[in-house]
């Protein structure tokens, strides 16, 4: 049964699924979760570097998508923004509050045991579309916004890491995400407005 | 502290980094900046990019687990939608129909996309209201044009030869309102015509090709 539920809401878009999230439905927050807790996790664990936090992370976001989904405008934001924005915000409340944050990078990386071929395959384009974008950017740009989003460090914190004024550290962040916003759009395969929408 | 333009603290924001400071101050700022609200959709979208760049590491599978176990533990605190007042008797008093048959058409998740999208439009609409439907599990949606939508869930498959027809029903007058097969696990389908207040929407099994009057007790129901 579960995977005959899985197959007919396959054809939701991530938005129509928080909408029935709003109405209730179980099945479309699980469908939720197989869609974007793999991404979630990666995410939270790379912020964490501690696997029970991360899940705590995870746990919690989705928790959050359950309890506002009815709040949430599919014309504002997409509903994968919307989640990993959760899951971020947590797992930087987290690295903040328990300092687990560690200078070096997660070592050891699984791979995803429960993806099928074609969604690690998707991943790694992801993942190297993503990476190649950041590495055209300025080095001093790219560095604000990868302790910023990757390591939780607030805007002062980088300040005093960088060596620099807080209000240099504001202007490049600033035009560093915008560039690789850019960046990232140029080759963007699915448009912005592949959403279901009322008008 | 030096001078700020708080737009520029969008990106920062989309990024988890502005100290608590400017951090209240944005959100301040954010409510009667259009600018800045667009900005930050844009800046979250790039974000939310940035987290496919980390390593993939799959979740244990407990995870899945874990976070619907939290979330049905969750329902059982937070009731979200009004039960219905629906009675059976009000279905047993189902007496002559509407002579005219009218289009329908019945939405199957398994391709007919275009065709849900005006379903889904209906589920996704916020000033929609969701009612709880009685003897099935699923919900009748109607939004504020009274265009309505109904979800079932694990409803039996039509047997050869029958198939569901969906009723609205007003004072004692039973109104054709679409086919369906029944799906094993979910049901989509739009209602082609609109429910109005204090209707009832009922769902009985019929001949294939339906018919114009009921011929025996709703299998299921919701009243608006």
């Amino acid at each position: 049964m579960q995977t005959t539920v899985a197959r007919d809401l396959a054809h939701f878009s991530d938005e129509a699924l928080v909408a029935l999230v709003a109405r209730g439905e179980e099945d479309a927050l699980a469908e939720l979760y197989d869609r974007l807790g793999g991404i979630a996790y990666s995410l939270a664990l790379r912020i964490l570097r501690d696997r029970a936090l991360a899940e705590d992370a995870v746990q919690e976001a989705f928790l959050s998508v359950w309890r506002s989904a009815s709040r949430f405008v599919p014309e504002r934001a997409r509903a994968q923004s919307w989640l990993l924005t959760l899951v971020h915000r947590r797992a930087v409340d987290l690295v903040r509050r328990e300092d687990v944050r560690r200078a070096e990078p997660l070592a050891d990386v699984e791979t995803g045991g429960t993806e099928t071929a074609e969604e690690a395959t998707w991943l790694r384009f992801e993942r190297e579309r993503v990476q190649t974008a950041l590495k055209t950017l300025p080095d001093q740009q790219r560095e604000l916004i990868e302790l910023a989003y990757y390591g939780g460090f607030t805007q002062s914190q980088l300040a005093d890491r960088v060596g620099v004024p807080l209000g240099t550290i504001k202007s490049r962040m600033f035009t560093g995400l915008t560039r690789l916003g850019e960046l990232l759009r140029d080759d963007e395969r699915e448009p912005w407005s592949a959403r279901i929408s009322t008008s | 502290m030096e001078r700020t333009d708080l737009h520029e603290l969008s990106a920062a924001y989309a990024l988890d980094a502005l100290d608590a400071d400017d951090r209240r101050a944005f959100e301040a700022h954010l409510g009667g900046c259009e600018r800045c609200r667009n900005d930050l959709a844009d800046f979250s979208y790039t974000a939310g990019l940035l987290a496919y760049g980390t390593p993939s590491t799959a979740p244990p599978a407990s995870l899945r687990a874990r976070v619907l176990d939290e979330v049905r533990r969750e329902r059982q605190v937070v009731v979200p939608l009004r039960r219905p007042r629906f009675v059976l008797g009000a279905a047993t008093g189902l007496a002559a129909a509407a002579a005219v048959a009218l289009a329908f058409w019945v939405v199957s998740l398994s391709g007919e996309l275009d065709r849900s999208r005006a379903a889904l439009d209906v589920l996704a609409d916020p000033a929609a209201r969701s009612i709880e439907l009685e003897g099935a599990a699923g919900r009748l949606v109607v939004d504020a044009e009274g265009q309505a939508a109904l979800v079932v869930r694990d409803l039996a498959a039509a047997p050869a030869g029958k198939t569901y027809e969906v009723w609205v029903i007003q004072g004692d007058a039973p109104r054709r309102a679409g086919l369906f097969e029944g799906r094993a696990a979910r049901d989509l389908v739009l209602l082609d015509r609109p429910v109005p207040d204090d209707a009832v929407v009922a769902v009985t099994l019929e001949q294939d090709g339906g018919v114009d009057a009921p011929t025996g007790a709703p299998l299921f129901s919701a009243s608006t």
